[in-house]
């Protein structure tokens, strides 16, 4: 296709706008943190970041709820999807379905509606902001299950599950120990996608009075913006380094694949 | 027997997705634990009829405007020479970008275009210009902007496997037969590419509607869309003072949800039948 | 075999045009696609360009039919250049590898579109697409859509969208590659004849040469950008210019030979040499399977390994006592009672064969 000159420049004034568009305010939020009050720059909204007890008690609550969520959906997701593509095939759509449903009801309908079913896991676990992976676990359902089974599909788990179990392995090693080892950049996908949405969670936290990082990053916006804006910036960048690193296991699971071609 | 394996994945689901679900629909329909159509009367009463005009509003600006500004920037990703890297790098932004919302966006656009925003300053002081003026950003008009700002990255994410489903031999086979872009554009491309269009513009609706944490940390004060009303609702400050209006106002919000997802999955069928 | 079909003369007015494609050079980074590619098409003819991967048939197609830009060289159709004018208006109809029905569009739909594009009305545009289906047997699905058809049918479909428009050549790029084997055989009998019914001159890429030689007028075999020789299928099979074209075209077996004039010594035995061979001294004869005769002869010159039967003919793979291995074909009744190991002795005919530099 030819590319006109006029088609080259209008292309790359468009493309330039877009840029501005979506690197501006990031840049505006670095700025913004970094002043000082007669107009110079300052790092101490950054230092904010770990000095301030209510943030850095928030900042390690989100840390350790991006855990315990990773782990809980990994529990629940793995072997469950495994075992249907082993033994119960016919419940693949219902899991999908299942799977997809959190997509349709918003986070803002599920945190109406699960006052009574918390009230009850207070009861049973107590009262901590860590039970909140419960409920985060259904949250990242959509994204970890689309990123399990896009690895899953790319393995044929029938075949080698037979194999195994011909040569004597149980479903727990099949699970553990063949299949598993080979879904690895599926599980670090689902992990990474589950840590950003964790990380980045403030509608069900806020709605339940507990302070996790967003909570907390919204509270401070009112008295002390600078630090409030550090502090997102940070989210993102980390959510950024985390998908950099993503998008280096999934080069280097095609760059596997493709040499075995 | 093997389904019993899907126990505890089901009940894990049942207890912490189906019942609050189950809890909202029909919570919506009580008044103190007895049957009553009260909540949904309130629905049509002016506070929450004005709410939801205005979301659905905010919803049907954003999803067209980061649809139509979303298929361009797709376009110019397909037609870029061809270099993955550019191609690449705009997926992997997008990825990022469209899970960016929340709290951070809306302090993203305090820090650009807030009283001492970033731009306000600059604008102020070079062309004298007030662009926050009393506080749009702060409103409906500031939710539409930056609702954007996730919305087209979205749209990159969900219509650019569609645009790239373009087969090139549909082109070639309309050029030699004799149509000039223009034609193959309007009668092959489009055509083919509308069911996809459509399908993504109401995916970015239901995003839109669906969306809370953005709006909550950008309006502090007042519920001009549906889902700020039921924060109200919820931290009990409004007039009616009734939680069991959350409960309505979250069926509400299901209802139309689920409406647009099912015309979006039918969209979507006709879409992947053609542009495999 | 080739199909024999008697050239019927057209009704319509002279549909046929003469293509020519000269000096055609193609360069994509370092990679030469088309080394000086020259090529003269006779009205109402089709040509084969047949060739393995890579080898620039389906770059020469693409220019032509303007999809692409040759660096060097023209394209001349029916006396007019063509070689800026872009590919919408150059008046071709084109049959691609797969895919290329619109989905969204039926059968009728899609073979009318060339139809519409030029202005032509709703009623006219279905009548003459009804008639082209009917030419290619599909007239009773032209309400069905691409994906509710077989491939073969989705081909036959796209050669009558080609045809619909009465376009002054016919270009088909590997259109029977993605195809069943079955499919295909039927389907290259069923292009053909229409071919002859239509009367326009027809350039026809292929990597498969039986295909190639079954059903064209002249083939052209290709390699690395150039030509290497176009002729008549059967007079390309008995009388290869180049070892690539021996080679590339049917079975060949090696064997040393010497030269003498115009005759070679093959196995002791002497054949004429063809055009091309080497002068004068020690080379390789490229001897075709049937060129071989073979009997059980207790002092003869290898082994048989393996016998083939392949109905009316039989392939025996055999291992001379000069360590070559070749492959024999003789009607089943000469090769009958040969078993393997027994002791043959292996006698070429006279017949021409290209004989070329040893490795």
């Amino acid at each position: 296709m030819r590319q006109t000159v006029l088609g080259r420049t209008v292309r790359g004034i468009v493309l330039v706008l877009f840029g501005l568009f979506f690197f501006f305010p990031l840049y505006a939020m670095l700025d913004f943190s970094t002043r000082d009050f007669q107009g110079g720059r300052t790092g101490e909204a950054w230092s904010q970041l770990l000095q301030d007890p209510t943030l850095t008690s928030a900042i390690i609550a989100s840390l350790v709820l991006a855990l315990l969520t990773v782990v809980g959906m990994l529990v629940l997701l793995v072997p469950t999807m495994v075992w249907v593509r082993l033994r119960v095939p016919k419940a693949k759509r219902l899991v999908e379905f299942l799977c997809l449903l959190p997509l349709t009801i918003p986070a803002l309908v599920i945190v109406v509606g699960m006052r009574n079913v918390y009230s009850w896991v207070g009861y049973l676990v107590g009262d901590s902001i860590y039970t909140l992976a419960f409920v985060y676990v259904v949250l990242v359902l959509p994204f970890a299950y689309r990123a399990i089974d896009n690895s899953l599909s790319t393995i044929d788990v029938v075949t080698l599950s037979e194999a195994a179990r011909s040569l004597g392995a149980g479903w727990g090693t099949v699970i553990t120990r063949v299949v598993v080892p080979n879904i690895g950049p599926g599980l670090l996908s689902a992990a990474f996608v589950s840590v950003a949405l964790v990380l980045g969670e403030y509608t069900i936290a806020s709605l339940t009075n507990y302070e996790n990082l967003q909570v907390v990053i919204a509270l401070l916006g009112k008295s002390e913006a600078r630090t409030s804006v550090a502090a997102s910036l940070a989210t993102l960048m980390f959510a950024m380094v985390l998908l950099l690193l993503l998008s280096y296991v999934g080069r280097g699971r095609s760059v596997r694949e493709g040499k075995s071609q | 027997m093997p389904s019993l394996g899907l126990l505890p994945f089901l009940g894990y689901l049942t207890v912490f997705l189906i019942v609050p679900t189950i809890t909202v629909i029909v919570g919506a329909f009580q008044v103190d634990g007895r049957f009553s159509l009260v909540n949904i009367k309130t629905l049509f009463g002016s506070t929450a009829m004005h709410a939801l005009s205005n979301s659905m509003l905010l919803s049907a600006a954003t999803a067209v405007i980061g649809a139509v500004l979303g298929a361009l920037l797709c376009y110019l990703v397909v037609n870029a020479p061809p270099t993955s890297l550019f191609r690449r790098a705009v997926l992997s932004i997008s990825g990022v970008l469209a899970q960016f919302g929340g709290v951070t966006l809306a302090f993203a656009f305090i820090a650009t275009l807030g009283f001492s925003g970033v731009l306000t300053e600059l604008l102020r002081s070079t062309l004298n210009v007030d662009v926050f003026g009393s506080g749009w950003l702060f409103g409906l008009p500031g939710l539409i902007l930056v609702y954007t700002y996730f919305q087209i990255p979205l749209m990159v994410i969900v219509f650019l496997p569609a645009l790239e489903g373009l087969k090139p031999q549909w082109r070639e086979a309309a050029l030699s037969i004799g149509a000039t872009p223009r034609q193959y554009w309007l009668q092959v491309a489009i055509p083919l590419l509308r069911p996809a269009f459509l399908g993504a513009t109401l995916l970015l609706f239901a995003n839109s509607f669906a969306a809370y944490a953005t709006a909550a940390a950008l309006v502090s004060q007042g519920q001009p869309i549906t889902v700020l009303l039921i924060r109200a609702a919820l931290t009990s400050e409004i007039v009616l003072g009734r939680a069991d209006l959350a409960f309505a106002l979250a069926l509400e919000m299901i209802v139309v949800v689920a409406v647009v997802m099912v015309a979006y999955a039918l969209l979507l069928r006709r879409t992947s039948r053609w542009l495999r | 075999m080739t199909t024999q079909s008697a050239a019927q003369p057209s009704t319509q007015s002279s549909p046929g045009v003469e293509v020519a494609l000269q000096n055609l050079v193609r360069t994509y980074g370092s990679v030469q696609a088309l080394a000086g590619f020259d090529l003269t098409i006779e009205p109402g003819e089709m040509v084969a360009l047949l060739g393995p991967s890579g080898c620039g048939k389906t770059t020469a197609l693409r220019i032509l039919a303007g999809l692409e830009r040759a660096d060097e060289g023209q394209v001349v159709v029916g006396g007019k250049v063509l070689t800026d004018v872009p590919a919408n208006k150059r008046d071709m109809g084109m049959v691609f590898q797969a895919y290329s029905l619109f989905p969204h569009m039926t059968v009728l739909e899609n073979v009318a579109f060339g139809l519409k594009l030029r202005g032509v009305g709703t009623k006219q545009r279905a009548a003459r697409g009804m008639e082209v289906l009917a030419l290619v047997g599909l007239d009773a699905q032209h309400n069905r859509y691409a994906h509710q058809l077989s491939g073969g049918q989705q081909q036959r479909v796209a050669l009558a969208r080609a045809l619909a428009i009465e376009p002054s050549v016919l270009l088909l790029d590997e259109p029977l590659s993605a195809l069943d084997a079955k499919v295909r055989t039927q389907l290259r009998e069923e292009i053909r004849r229409v071919q002859v019914e239509v009367g326009r001159t027809t350039v026809f890429v292929t990597h498969d040469q039986e295909e190639a030689l079954a059903i064209a007028d002249r083939v052209g075999v290709m390699s690395n950008g150039r030509l290497e020789q176009i002729a008549a299928p059967q007079e390309l099979y008995e009388r290869p210019r180049t070892r690539f074209v021996a080679e590339f075209v049917g079975l060949t077996n090696r064997l040393p030979a010497e030269v003498d004039g115009d005759s070679a010594t093959v196995l002791g035995s002497r054949m004429p040499v063809l055009e091309g061979s080497v002068t004068g001294r020690q080379g390789l004869a490229l001897v075709r399977p049937e060129a071989l005769g073979i009997a059980r002869n207790a002092d003869g010159n290898g082994f048989a390994i393996t016998s083939s039967f392949l109905g009316s003919l039989s392939r025996i793979s055999c291992r001379l006592d000069t360590g070559e291995e070749v492959v024999v074909q003789s009607s089943s009744g000469e090769a009958a009672g040969l078993a393997p190991g027994d002791r043959v002795q292996v006698t070429p005919r006279a017949v021409p064969v290209l004989v070329v530099a040893a490795d």
